[in-house]
């Protein structure tokens, strides 16, 4: 029995150290529901089309990626509330910038990656130097962008030239770009948090933040880091997001409720909400599910208002489904 | 030995002494609503006319009672986030259901008041019950309330007020003494803010709403009925914002979004009248003057000649910049 080979082993312990969480469970329920209502109710097509199981795949890139930059933060025990301003101001100054013109797309990543980090390091600075709970730092951060962009840019603004809608058009054999650069992201989280000082860092700060620094940590530097990062995945979403729509508008990020459903997402995903346990693989299918409950509802035709309905519902229950156990009072 | 150094004093210095204690004493939201005041009639003649004046008061009755409300959830160490879906719900369920028709007005409002206690015993249920911080379930619920009251009107508004509707947000009392035109909409603030100052200054009720914000495991082991309190500060809050949706729609008509963004600047209005977000502070008549401080602010922005959508910048740094000040100047003491 224990006369396993060593590859057999290494891939068991490659496999184990994935920390596969248990809500893939749930992702496989969910995907098989959505599938017999559909075949039940419609056309059956999220069964038998390929086109659209994939596409599930590529409306899981705007909110996935982001939501491992919000994994971050909330691991480190803190929150960002900033995101779908971010969005919103990547998506209007890379097309702003951009004008339709190939040469400008260096510049144009340049420039919104550092206002992402410019973003990031503000929030990190406000919750760390300031004391501010991070939770109303970057609720007034995310109000000072919005209040930036809508007195800049009131509708589409510029345009993406062809060459860069390769993002989000692109295809690498039978695999989206996207997609493959959403996995990405996703395994760069994996490496960061379990392979990386930093990502240890982040559990040690966000499970106890004395302790931490007693251990000698520099924790607001890692809660700074965490912000960081968290803000240049949400430039990536909005470059995703732009490409895909061709010109930025500023209304992208809180209509897609990019900072309350990628927080949802990471919660089902098994991450604490108090911060110091969790990972991306469980954030990843808690996107997956997002997006096969909105192919789903596509499919069977459900009033958009009526959406917006089950999202709230959605994003409540999924979160109380974790904390309902537990004995802390929240407020 | 203190005592004996008073005593010596004069009996002038000694008065101004007493002055200044109790000036020191004065909330910061008093003398800067004055200064804004005085620079606010300086820079418009409208305001130095008692119609501007009236009409200044009337036109952020609203924001007050919806602050009153968030008042109640922020010093419990919550937040309500749903307050403006509430008020854009209330606009347009209201403008189906008076169907042009004056007689619908009241049961109209009776419907939207159960609405808007039904929204309070949601949020306060499933953070207390079911332990969803409670920024979380406002924000899933500003986005539920928002849908549902898009579906239920079929995503734009019908009809239009009628004036029995609009009298609570844009009436006047006309031929009063001194003030010769008084907006009925500051009268119903005046209620609700007596009536909300004395549950919560002089009822036992305010007193453990500060105890759950301050230590809800002390207040919970002194007795206080935890998850009650809590529920009831919701539904409070949603109740007010029922009442401020009236008004708002009441002054300013029909619009689907005519409710976005009120919550925050409701938090604001808070945190500018003193209240300390995370619980264990709050006071009625200060967040009043808070939110009329916040829209005085604006009034002044406005006529220096800054563009409305950086009100949202000012709101948001003026959240930082207080929470931030209270949080250092509190570390200091420690």
């Amino acid at each position: 029995m224990t006369t396993t080979t060593l590859p057999g082993k290494r891939f068991s312990q490659f496999f184990r150290s994935l920390n596969i969480p248990p809500v893939y469970y749930f992702l496989i329920v969910i995907f098989l529901g959505s599938g017999i209502l559909d075949v039940i109710y419609s056309d059956g097509q999220i069964f038998s089309n390929q086109a659209i199981r994939l596409n599930i795949l590529v409306r899981s890139v705007a909110l996935g990626i982001v939501a491992v930059g919000q994994t971050l933060v909330i691991i480190s025990g803190s929150i960002d509330l900033s995101v779908a301003y971010m969005i919103s101001i990547t998506s209007v100054m890379s097309s702003y910038i951009m004008q339709g013109q190939t040469e400008n797309i260096f510049l144009a990543i340049v420039v919104v990656f550092a206002i992402g980090a410019l973003v990031g390091l503000v929030n990190g600075l406000i919750i760390t130097k300031l004391h501010v709970n991070p939770f109303i730092a970057t609720l007034g951060v995310g109000l000072i962008l919005k209040g930036i962009i809508n007195a800049t840019f009131s509708n589409y603004t510029g345009s993406v030239p062809r060459s860069f809608e390769f993002f989000g058009y692109e295809r690498l054999g039978p695999i989206p770009v996207s997609v493959i650069i959403l996995f990405l992201v996703v395994l760069g989280g994996w490496f960061l948090l379990s392979r990386t000082k930093f990502g240890s860092h982040l559990y040690g700060v966000g499970g106890n933040v004395e302790v931490a620094r007693l251990c000698g940590l520099r924790t607001d530097r890692v809660v700074i880091g965490a912000h960081i990062l968290c803000s240049m995945t949400a430039v990536l979403t909005g470059l995703f997001i732009v490409s895909r729509l061709r010109a930025g508008a500023p209304w992208v990020g809180p209509d897609g409720v990019y900072d309350l459903e990628s927080i949802a997402t990471v919660v089902i995903g098994g991450t604490l909400l108090s911060g110091g346990k969790g990972g991306v693989w469980g954030t990843l299918a808690g996107v997956i599910i997002f997006s096969i409950l909105s192919t789903a509802f596509n499919q069977l035709g459900v009033n958009p208002y009526l959406t917006l309905v089950l999202r709230g519902a959605i994003v409540i229950l999924a979160v109380a489904s974790y904390t309902y156990r537990s004995k802390n009072m929240v407020a | 030995m203190t005592t004996t150094t008073i005593s010596t004093e004069s009996g002038f210095s000694k008065i101004l002494r007493n002055v200044w204690t109790a000036l020191t004493k004065v909330p910061p939201v008093y003398p800067i609503f004055i200064v804004l005041f005085i620079l606010v009639t300086f820079l418009s003649p409208t305001y130095s006319s008692m119609n501007g004046i009236m009409a200044f008061l009337r036109r952020t009755a609203p924001l007050a009672i919806l602050a009153v409300g968030q008042m109640m959830v922020l010093s419990s160490g919550g937040f309500d986030l749903s307050q403006g879906s509430v008020v854009t719900m209330v606009c347009l369920g209201s403008s189906l259901l008076l169907n042009n028709d004056p007689a619908n007005a009241y049961p109209a409002i009776g419907i939207m008041m159960a609405i808007g206690i039904g929204v309070g015993l949601v949020n306060g249920l499933v953070t207390s019950y079911l332990k969803v911080p409670s920024f979380i379930v406002t924000l899933g619920m500003m986005l539920l309330v928002k849908g549902l009251a898009l579906y239920w009107v079929g995503g734009a508004p019908k009809g239009y007020f009628t004036d029995n509707w609009r009298m609570w947000g844009r009436g006047y009392i006309e031929n009063v003494p001194i003030f010769d035109r008084f907006p009925i909409g500051l009268i119903l603030l005046i209620v609700v803010g007596g009536i909300a100052w004395y549950i919560f200054h002089r009822a036992n009720f305010g007193k453990q709403v500060l105890a759950i914000g301050d230590n809800v495991k002390a207040a919970k082991f002194s007795g206080v009925k935890v998850n009650f309190v809590r529920v009831s500060a919701f539904v409070i809050s949603s109740f007010l914002a029922v009442i401020g949706g009236i008004m708002t729609g009441g002054y300013g008509g029909v619009n689907v979004t005519i409710g976005e963004g009120m919550e925050l600047q409701a938090i604001a209005g808070c945190v500018v009248g003193g209240v300390l977000l995370g619980g264990g502070k709050g006071s009625v008549p200060n967040v009043i003057f808070g939110a009329y401080t916040l829209e005085i602010l604006f009034t002044v922005l406005n006529l220096l000649g800054l563009p409305k959508p950086y009100r949202d910048v000012i709101q948001g740094l003026i959240i930082i910049a207080t929470v931030a000040y209270v949080a250092l100047s509190t570390r200091r003491k420690r």
